[in-house]
């Protein structure tokens, strides 16, 4: 594919686009098909067909909209009228409408913050593009980047562009992007490999599912240019087999890419060749880090090895590889269509641009969000996320998963970027936030996510195979009042030891969510213990334990 | 400089100095040198995993223990194999591994001749301070010459990696996850039953504990690991 021909499919679809005065687009992604949009997406189409709109009036499954918690979610365009909790028999009520005054009784406000208070840059096309159409996201600007890359930039200068964007990556370590692409540039190696990381497997996390569901051409885009930047001509996307409808679109991405000429040899009319591969994880947590990704893609068992050497000296196979997440890749094509000055601007002096987060547990606006880095925990959760339902209280908000930790109100002001979240014993993580209300027990809460560790510990090295049993057991007691002050402090030990003695950033990062707790939350801790009491009420104090 | 000459670091390790060549770990270095970091997964003919977590020591400059079995020498390092927090993580690790499974010293086959046991000494553990897990674990004795008693198995993996690395067969590999992991022969066949077990026995030799043993042999069961670095010392062609 030339350029030329890149803006003619851009061209071609515009003018489509003019030709239909109304488009209806329905949310198919995995949110809000389990709330059956796709009978609801039947139902517009037929009431589309009764009333003989089909060819003015073309009714498309489009990505995540985000606000999953009122879903199906319907839009009418170009007028941007969105609809909430939409059943198949509203189609012909929507329908109508098309040609008067939206229905009330279905419209959701686009002036709500949820929606005036995002930033799009990974999300831009989400909600908006049929992510089975290549030739939607190319009327989206989609693969500028990639030609402007090939045809006008070197590899140096693509880098220096990641560089300067000041982008971290977004699986929740925070390693400057830049910096990494740099590294495996500069290895020499006659082969070298680019891997995508969707081994997303946090509880509550659900971004990197949105995006292959809804663009998943964009992280193709974003990886063509990365393997462009770093010399390598294979690419692997890891992604779990639990999420069948983003393997399935990006199975579809691929083969369009590919009929397009902008996967496989010669892309985009030049030298460069580049091809992308699926390769499908088998339920393991722990294939989420990156040397057990490496040993899995390699048809090994997925356990993690030490490491230096790091994947950009040896990564899979022994050769030099970059591996980044999905929402890393995400990022790319933005960055090199608009450059790396332009995504510095946003987020804070240490960490830019935007942030993608799965809002989920006690909040009004359960759904996904993409937010400017710096933006403070009491703008999300209050505002764009609405608030705790009523009649409750916020505790704690949950990030990064079981690695993470728990926050605590008083720090509901502090700006969300890499560094604050450490310091106040959590991690950015790949982007979950679970909040909490105060019907929820911090031991418990603890105690759920130690049990998410033994059981997804690979059982390599002792601390984290024995360790996160010994104590998963603790908390148990603990839970069920049947503890006294030496196995709390048997639980410290542990924590610091578990920690600082494991192999890879599972075992490391078990006892966050321990430590966070008992950071904010001791007397939460101490009442199980000395008062045989749980004050959320939630955990089954023992009766023998009270008598 | 002589090119020609090997490159070789310098380093100190608990404040002895120490020359190695480029490709030592510090784990070799220390043992050449006579001091001592204890091991369990690491086996001299082996490769290393750096599972056991027990050869962890400290380096100036950063926070991170490292393991000494992998991390490679490193001109001007300053090396801290014993420190209390050392001693404590390990004794830990130790303790770990004797509440894991069915450790019963005095029943074991492997009674004196324990690497574990050994370790534990060294130690000096005289008690367990974490709840004994008692796992219900199986004895696979259907081999003809050896068996496998799940109860006494650490993971180590030393009998996965010498039956694939040395004797090229392997028979064995590791199944499950986190704390309920095994190791496994075949495709989790009775022992007795694998097509691919040579029945060479090294398995049983490189074997730390007494999770494989030769079966009749019910007392002071010697291993002999000595073939090991022959082994891999005749393969690499160094005489």
């Amino acid at each position: 594919m030339t350029p030329e021909q890149l803006s003619q499919i851009g061209a071609d679809e515009a003018a489509a686009r003019a030709s239909a005065p109304q488009r209806l687009y329905v949310c198919m992604a995995a949110g809000c098909i389990s709330s059956s949009s796709d009978a609801v997406k039947k139902s517009l189409e037929a009431a589309v067909a009764e009333r003989g709109l089909k060819g003015t009036c073309p009714v498309t499954g489009v990505g995540c909209m985000g606000l999953c918690s009122r879903g199906p979610l319907v839009s009418a365009e170009p007028a941007g009228i969105l609809y909430q909790d939409v059943s198949p028999g509203d189609a012909g009520e929507i329908v109508q409408s098309l040609s008067g005054e939206p229905v009330a009784r279905l419209q959701c406000s686009r002036d709500l913050p949820f929606f005036k208070r995002q930033v799009g840059v990974v999300l831009e096309n989400s909600g908006r593009i049929d992510p089975e159409r290549l030739e939607d996201y190319v009327a989206a600007q989609g693969y500028e980047g990639l030609v402007q890359a090939l045809t006008e930039m070197s590899p140096a200068e693509v880098i220096e562009q990641v560089s300067r964007s000041g982008l971290r990556g977004r699986g929740g370590a925070g390693y400057p992007t830049g910096l990494k692409w740099s590294t495996v540039a500069k290895a020499q190696a006659a082969t070298k490999y680019v891997v995508c990381n969707a081994d997303e497997g946090d509880p509550g996390a659900f971004m990197d599912r949105s995006v292959l569901e809804s663009d998943p051409q964009r992280v193709l885009e974003g990886m063509i240019i990365a393997g462009y930047a770093v010399g390598a001509s294979r690419g692997y996307i890891y992604v779990r087999a639990e999420y069948p409808l983003a393997i399935t679109r990006l199975n579809v991405a691929i083969r369009q890419a590919k009929h397009h000429g902008l996967l496989g040899t010669q892309i985009a009319n030049t030298e460069f060749a580049f091809d992308i591969e699926l390769r499908l994880g088998a339920g393991a947590f722990v294939c989420g880090e990156e040397t057990a990704l490496i040993a899995s893609i390699e048809g090994g068992r997925g356990t993690p090895r030490p490491r230096p050497p790091y994947p950009a000296q040896a990564g899979l196979y022994g050769a030099p590889t970059l591996i980044n997440n999905v929402e890393t890749f995400a990022n790319i094509p933005a960055i090199i269509r608009k450059g790396g000055d332009w995504y510095a601007a946003m987020g804070t002096a240490r960490s830019k641009g935007t942030k993608v987060f799965a809002l989920t547990g006690k909040i009004n606006c359960t759904g996904l969000i993409e937010v400017p880095m710096g933006m403070s925990l009491r703008e999300i959760i209050f505002e764009v996320g609405g608030g705790v339902p009523e009649g409750r209280k916020f505790k704690a908000v949950q990030t990064g998963g079981p690695s993470g930790g728990c926050i605590p109100e008083q720090f509901l002001d502090m700006p969300v970027d890499y560094d604050s979240l450490a310091q106040a014993g959590s991690i950015m993580g790949s982007g979950g936030m679970i909040v909490m209300d105060d019907s929820s027990c911090m031991v418990d809460v603890a105690k759920y996510f130690m049990e998410f560790c033994m059981s997804e510990s690979c059982g390599k090295c002792i601390p984290c195979r024995a360790g996160t049993a010994q104590m998963y057991d603790l908390l148990a007691k603990i839970s069920e009042g049947r503890a006294g002050m030496g196995d709390l402090e048997m639980l410290e030990n542990l924590c610091d030891m578990v920690k600082n003695t494991s192999l890879c950033g599972l075992g490391q990062s078990a006892p966050n969510p321990v430590l966070s707790t008992l950071r904010y939350f001791r007397d939460e801790y101490l009442a199980h213990i000395q008062e045989k009491r749980c004050p959320a009420g939630v955990c089954a104090i023992k009766q023998e334990a009270n008598a | 400089m002589n090119p020609a000459a090997p490159d070789v670091k310098t380093l100190r390790i608990d404040g002895v100095d120490v020359s190695a060549r480029a490709d030592q770990t510090v784990l070799e270095a220390a043992r050449e040198k006579g001091l001592s970091i204890p091991t369990l997964c690491h086996l001299d003919g082996l490769s290393d995993v750096g599972a056991c977590r027990l050869c962890l020591v400290e380096v100036k400059g950063t926070s991170k223990l490292m393991p000494a079995c992998v991390t490679r020498v490193e001109e001007g390092m300053e090396v801290t194999t014993q420190s209390d927090r050392l001693l404590k993580y390990r004794r830990m690790i130790l303790e770990l591994l004797f509440a894991e499974r069915n450790h019963v010293c005095s029943v074991c086959v492997a009674n004196g001749h324990c690497d574990l046991q050994w370790l534990g000494q060294a130690h000096g553990l005289t008690h367990v301070q974490f709840p004994y897990r008692y796992p219900k674990l199986s004895v696979d004795a259907s081999h003809m010459r050896f068996a496998v008693d799940h109860n006494r198995c650490i993971l180590c993996t030393r009998c996965v990696r010498v039956c694939d690395e040395v004797e090229g067969a392997h028979t064995w590999d590791v199944m499950g996850r986190g704390i309920e992991s095994s190791v496994i022969t075949d495709l989790q066949q009775p022992w007795g039953e694998s097509d691919t077990c040579t029945s060479c026995g090294k398995c049983v030799q490189v074997c730390p504990t007494g999770a494989l043993f030769e079966k009749g042999r019910a007392r002071s069961v010697v291993k002999d690991r000595d073939f090991l670095p022959y082994l891999a010392m005749m393969r690499e062609g160094k005489r």
